[in-house]
């Protein structure tokens, strides 16, 4: 099989079976007639009306916000702490028990004390909710990646006199980045399971608060569609990453590839 | 090759211990020997003899337990700007992530200069090693010897006036280590650099060199300093075929076979510098 033939029928294939399995739910929904599982028609209608037309500004983008907030928030700080933390090993000693300690914790645990000390239900504890969840896998695997770093590497730099911040600029933040992506896709699935977490326990807008009003109030088709929705942005925000971690890393594979042979 | 004016390196009395008490390492006991303006000395001995921690220590990377290095009279306590280093793992060296033009920049961003005089060094380096061609490949798209080639291209575009050279060509097959030797003996006549360069390959070390300093096992002294007057320019195959060269090589051979039929518990291995030291 040649290469291009190979790479459309693996893209066919990863389409195909996604759709057998989704008309295989259709003919069984269809034959069923059971209200706790609509049909699939039925739940795409739902899906088109609640979703991508009256529903979207007022429910998405508050949930794709708090998302991108939250997330943006736990990878700035995940890396400016990892770094430093990665380079010095007393601030490991100070430090790794906490982070452990709190990336122990369950996050519903938190999530009732989340809103009495931050006096919201908001927006505000929502974004710092998931922020810090997700800060811990980027912390850790800054770290990591930082530790990894080949000290030939360093002391090439201090031998040309290049200082400390250009050091970190130039070099660790660059060779910690495979690592740090590595965080970055484990905390982006986090996001998601927050989102709906916190949505889903106190909220007036959003992806989780259509799920839970859906529920209480026995509609089943939105709550599906709810769940269809939750499933598609997950799987798009991580192919989102993927794309952009497949260009900024593009010379990682290259490498990696090099020293394999 | 003429040895021009005076002194600029010396090593005096320079002595290093890895750690402390009943598990100290003594790796170097007592070196001392100068380099003059534009000389080429080669550093050999035999393995496990803290070649590579006297030339960290040279440089500025590791402080001598004992004794001091003088740059031009200045003692050396941080890595000078007048000295560039390349270090024998060409791969672990260069920046991955970055293009052979950004590799060989490196040095040159934090140094105040115009931009066309950086972008003019970077040229020239390049043009000396030949690789101009090559300026936006990524290092791991080149072969060994031609990385090690941007490693020495970055050296000579940070313009220093001595070049430490750390068993560089020891990881790359004959035929190209006989290439990139004549490529140093070359960018020392064009770069007018002095040139102080370890190595365990006692051929290399006379072929190159104006002097060779032979050291001993650890604890490391100096064995016997060598003078090498070989006619330049030296040719891989007319200068090793000279009466002379034969003559030195099996000289400096005698020198470090001696050296290595002593116990082997004595050789002991280079230990790992600690790698976490900031400047």
């Amino acid at each position: 099989m040649s290469k291009g033939a190979y790479r459309t029928a693996a893209i066919a294939a990863e389409i195909a079976v996604p759709i057998a399995i989704l008309a295989a739910w259709q003919a069984w929904t269809a034959q069923a007639h059971d209200p706790k599982f609509p049909r699939l028609s039925t739940i795409l209608v739902e899906f088109r009306e609640l979703w991508l037309f009256s529903q979207f500004e007022l429910h998405v983008v508050p949930s794709l916000t708090r998302i991108a907030l939250g997330f943006g928030i736990a990878l700035l700080v995940g890396v400016a702490i990892g770094i430093p933390l990665g380079l010095s090993r007393w601030g490991r000693i100070l430090a790794m028990p906490h982070i452990e300690w709190w990336r122990a914790m369950p996050p519903p645990a938190l999530l009732p004390i989340s809103i009495v000390l931050l006096h919201s239900i908001g927006n505000r504890q929502k974004v710092s909710f998931i922020a810090f969840f997700c800060l811990f896998p980027i912390l850790l695997n800054t770290i990591d990646g930082v530790r990894g770093i080949d000290p030939a590497l360093m002391e090439t730099a201090r031998s040309y006199g290049v200082g400390r911040l250009e050091r970190i600029g130039r070099i660790v933040f660059p060779a910690a980045l495979p690592q740090i992506f590595a965080g970055m896709r484990t905390s982006l699935s986090l996001a998601v399971i927050m989102m709906v977490l916190t949505e889903y326990f106190s909220s007036t807008s959003g992806v989780g608060y259509v799920l839970l009003i859906s529920k209480n109030t026995f509609q089943l088709a939105p709550m599906w569609a709810a769940i269809v929705l939750i499933g598609v942005l997950g799987y798009l925000l991580n192919v989102l990453l993927v794309l952009i971690e497949h260009r900024v890393l593009a010379w990682h594979r290259g490498w990696r590839a090099a020293a394999a042979q | 090759m003429s040895k021009g004016g005076g002194q600029v390196l010396e090593i005096k009395k320079l002595g290093k211990t890895y750690g402390t008490g009943e598990r100290a390492t003594h790796a170097i006991a007592d070196v001392s020997f100068a380099v003059e303006d534009g000389e080429f000395v080669c550093v050999v001995g035999p393995s496990g003899c803290g070649k590579t921690t006297l030339l960290k220590c040279v440089g500025g990377l590791l402080s001598p337990g004992s004794g001091e290095v003088l740059l031009r009279g200045r003692k050396v306590t941080s890595p000078p700007e007048e000295m560039a280093l390349v270090f024998q793992e060409y791969g672990r060296s260069l920046m991955p992530w970055s293009s052979v033009w950004n590799n060989v920049l490196l040095p040159l961003r934090h140094k105040k200069l115009a931009a066309t005089k950086r972008k003019t060094l970077v040229e020239e380096a390049l043009a000396a090693v030949g690789l101009t061609r090559f300026s936006h490949h990524y290092p791991w798209q080149l072969s060994g010897g031609m990385q090690q080639r941007v490693a020495i291209a970055r050296a000579l575009a940070y313009q220093p006036s001595i070049l430490l050279m750390d068993e560089p060509f020891a990881s790359v097959d004959a035929q190209t280590r006989g290439d990139l030797e004549d490529l140093v003996l070359q960018v020392r006549e064009e770069f007018a650099v002095t040139i102080v360069f370890v190595t365990h390959d006692i051929d290399e070390s006379v072929y190159l060199s104006d002097r060779v300093v032979v050291l001993t096992h650890a604890p490391t002294e100096v064995k016997e300093i060598i003078d090498v007057d070989l006619p330049f320019p030296r040719d891989q195959i007319t200068t090793k075929e000279l009466p002379e060269f034969a003559h030195l090589r099996g000289h400096v051979y005698r020198l470090i076979k001696r050296e290595q039929v002593e116990p082997a518990e004595l050789a002991l291995a280079e230990p790992v510098p600690e790698s976490g030291r900031r400047g």
